[in-house]
């Protein structure tokens, strides 16, 4: 029996465009753009100002509130200004932009940890505090929340997140295959602040050299390395500690509510360097692929460098753009320009054709189920779409629309064309509004 | 800032598999049927089945023209109701009829209630019902004697346009006989001899060479054409599957007019249009349930009123009522299916 979860689909991998692609370290831009928001909750306070001298890793931004994080220089230079730049999740966000003078001179603002297993348990929340991680499969929600869970959720089992169930996405298959000491240390030291008993790599079965690599390195260690049938969407929370453990997440609730932790192998390795080295979060390993890409590959990029150097590093397009996306194609955020700028949450850059970028119309619904099918939820997506068409948000509501992990599968899935997910969304932001009346 | 790219919500991939590919795929599910009647049939049913899409697709365009939508007959669903329709006609009926019953199909079961995907009924159904209100006659009569087949006694070479299909001997001839309390035993002795004059066609009945509507007579090449369909994932093998399994289990116990258990399975599988049924018209997406206890739910409710049907009700064959009557109550039976959510503490 293959470990999985019901429901799912299989899109065309695409992976093949990068994933033998080793990491290349795209060198620090002339000038970095860093989002105050990238991460989720409260957007973090500048503590610099126009004219600034910042060094590398110094914290520019503070957390505002408990769920936020702090920000650090992707570079050593001089603050330009603060200003509105185009945003990964739309509109405009205001940035810290820096001009890079080439020295990457360190601020050292962390303390190295060399020995690790004698720091306390709780210490590794604040470390992840102090670097400003958060989760980089795409969430970006604050590590350090994460890391300390409420008093009377026992964590029992630690799963690292290998799964990259997403389309075109090889960022953290070549961070496996070439860091894998890293990913389990980081691994295994979040094992050790919650006090778990099971430490679990989650690896979907496309990446078998990913499998073998970590089963390498996890070797004489006390960790489980599970091979995940391929599917999608097998790396979403709930259905990998499902494919799992067979628990449900409650309805409403956390995996902490069954005694789960889920973190994607970059968090885990993020993790490893600031407790180790002092390293704060301030660059990641993005894809850049589409089949119009030159040269797909997978880069090691500053945080705040604009999507268009990553473009242009990886050999531009040989057919007009019509389409870029931060993240994969499932879950991926469109960019109405090249100019924003790399996030900590940045997984991916994905460019499509005009001809791939536009889904065309919607037809009737044909009552296939298909979505009810795929859905991995086990919702039914159509009834939910029926009930935000005809604006009914209390009928969506009882439908389950809030238990929507908006993974797309239906959308995806429709033969109609309809975009399931997006009626599904307007329900869930409509019945959201009616509850904080 | 020159470049202009498109937004949008995820996801930004589609499957790629339209509403049309799925229509057209069944229409080519349904050609090996349409090639066996040919052949079972002559060239009869090459007109039959065209007059019978015509039927479906001018009239499906004609609405779509009147009330200002865009025609659509491309999308292949007119098409299978029209090849529907036909399928369920007895071969020797006049050509109008086939016209006649897919556009009143179409109309007032498809377009009236606001076309594809909203009607509550299958058109083809829907047009076959009609027919057979309106001209029982010819619906219930007009058989033709397939190439070479026969069942002892009732089909010869000559008799070309009367007839009888196994299901209606098995009512009228055998069924008469066995409910009658003044029945002779030399009149039950022939009714036994009638019985096995009929299971010794199974065979017949499952490659074609029977009395029968149009595509509904070779249950192999409908099960063929079915197959392809649920391995390709355009129909869902839960509903064939319990429709076909709780009428078999029913019809065996209940199915044969002379007792109880004593049915023969295969006889009650590849007569009439069990196999039509449950492999292409209880199988219609839009008129059936979509959850997936459900659609258990569905088939086996056809498979219930089937066996009524052919047992104690009026007609010979309960496959097409059946499937109508089940059409109307899959709102209830989706309303009370809902799957239960994951992590969901109960259900909704």
């Amino acid at each position: 029996m293959a470990i999985t979860f019901k429901g799912g689909i299989h899109p065309l991998e695409c992976k093949h465009l990068s994933e033998s692609k080793p990491i290349e370290v795209l060198p620090a831009p002339d000038k970095v753009f860093v989002l105050v928001s990238q991460h989720a909750g409260a957007p973090a306070k500048p503590l610099v100002k126009k004219g600034d001298e910042v060094k590398l890793g110094q914290k520019i931004a503070e957390a505002a509130g408990f769920i936020s994080a702090n920000i650090h220089s992707p570079v050593s230079g001089k603050v330009v200004k603060i200003e509105d730049i185009p945003h990964f999740a739309g509109g405009l966000g205001s940035a810290i932009i820096i001009e890079n003078d080439g020295q990457d001179a360190l601020a050292e603002e962390l303390e190295p940890h060399s020995k690790w297993q004698k720091l306390e348990s709780s210490e590794f929340a604040k470390i992840a505090s102090k670097a400003g991680i958060v989760g980089m499969g795409g969430a970006m929600f604050p590590t350090a929340v994460k890391l300390s869970p409420p008093k009377d959720k026992k964590i029992n089992i630690v799963i690292i997140n290998g799964a990259e169930c997403e389309p075109y996405l090889t960022a953290d298959h070549r961070l496996m295959l070439e860091y894998p000491e890293r990913i389990v240390e980081g691994a295994e030291m979040i094992k050790y602040a919650l006090g778990a008993k099971r430490l679990i790599i989650a690896i979907e079965r496309n990446k078998p050299d990913a499998i073998k690599t970590m089963i390498k390195s996890a070797k004489d260690k006390d960790i489980e390395i599970a091979s995940l049938k391929t599917k999608y969407p097998q790396g979403a929370e709930k259905q990998l500690i499902f494919a799992l453990t067979k628990y449900k997440v409650p309805s409403g609730g956390l995996p902490f509510d069954v005694g789960c932790y889920v973190q994607n192998v970059g968090t885990a390795m993020a993790l490893r360097d600031a407790v180790i080295d002092g390293k704060p979060l301030y660059e990641r390993v993005v894809t850049v692929s589409g089949t119009i890409v030159n040269e797909p590959k997978n880069l090691l990029a500053r945080v705040g460098t604009p999507l268009r150097t990553l473009l242009e590093t990886s050999g531009g397009t040989n057919a007009p753009i019509g389409k870029v996306i931060s993240g994969g194609p499932m879950m991926g955020l469109t960019q109405w320009s090249l100019d924003t700028p790399v996030t900590k949450g940045t997984s991916g850059l994905l460019v499509f054709p005009p001809e791939k970028a536009e889904i065309g119309f919607e037809k009737p619904c044909i009552s296939c189920a298909n979505c009810v099918d795929v859905c991995p939820m086990n919702l039914i997506p159509t009834q939910i779409t029926s009930a935000a068409k005809f604006e009914k948000f209390n009928i969506a509501k009882k439908l389950g629309a809030l238990d929507c992990i908006e993974c797309g599968s239906c959308s995806y899935i429709c033969p109609s064309n309809i975009n399931l997910l997006h009626y599904i969304r307007w329900a869930k932001w409509e019945i959201r509004q009616l509850q904080r009346k | 800032m020159d470049e202009k790219y498109f937004v949008s919500s995820s996801p930004h991939i589609r499957s790629g598999i339209s509403t049309k590919t799925i229509m057209w795929n069944v229409v080519l599910a349904l050609s090996p049927a349409f090639l066996g009647a040919v052949y079972f049939f002559g060239s009869r049913a090459i007109y039959l089945t065209l007059v019978g899409i015509l039927g479906a697709v001018l009239s499906e365009a004609i609405i779509q023209k009147l009330s200002g939508k865009k025609i659509q007959i491309n999308d292949g669903s007119a098409v299978i109701t029209g090849v529907l329709l036909s399928f369920n006609l007895p071969p020797g009926v006049p050509l109008w009829m086939a016209f006649v019953g897919s556009a009143f199909g179409i109309i007032f079961s498809k377009q009236i209630f606001g076309g594809l995907g909203n009607n509550p009924l299958n058109p083809a159904l829907i047009g076959r019902a009609f027919l057979m209100a309106s001209w029982p006659v010819q619906m219930t009569t007009k058989w033709i004697t397939p190439r070479g087949g026969s069942i002892p006694g009732f089909f010869t070479k000559l008799d070309a346009i009367t007839g009888s299909t196994p299901l209606g001997i098995l009512k009228t001839h055998v069924g008469e006989i066995f409910a009658n309390p003044n029945s002779s035993g030399e009149q039950i002795e022939h009714a036994h001899h009638i019985l096995s004059n009929l299971y010794s066609s199974i065979p017949n009945m499952f490659f074609g060479n029977i009395g029968g509507c149009l595509g509904e007579t070779s249950a192999a090449l409908i099960i063929l054409g079915g197959l392809y369909l649920i391995l390709r994932k355009f129909s869902d093998w839960r509903i064939t599957f319990s429709y076909i399994c709780s009428a078999l289990v029913l019809g065996w116990i209940f199915g044969s007019p002379d007792g109880l258990f004593k049915m023969n399975v295969l006889f009650y599988a590849f007569s009439g249009g069990l196999m039509l049924g449950a492999f292409f018209m209880a199988t219609d997406m839009v008129t059936s349930p979509i959850t997936p206890k459900g659609r258990w739910i569905f088939g086996i409710g056809c498979g219930i009123l089937t066996v009524i049907i052919r047992r104690w009700g009026g007609y010979p064959e309960g496959v097409s009522y059946s499937i109508l009557l089940m059409n109307l109550v899959v709102p209830l039976i989706d309303r009370h299916t809902k799957p239960r959510i994951l992590g969901a503490k109960e259900k909704i």
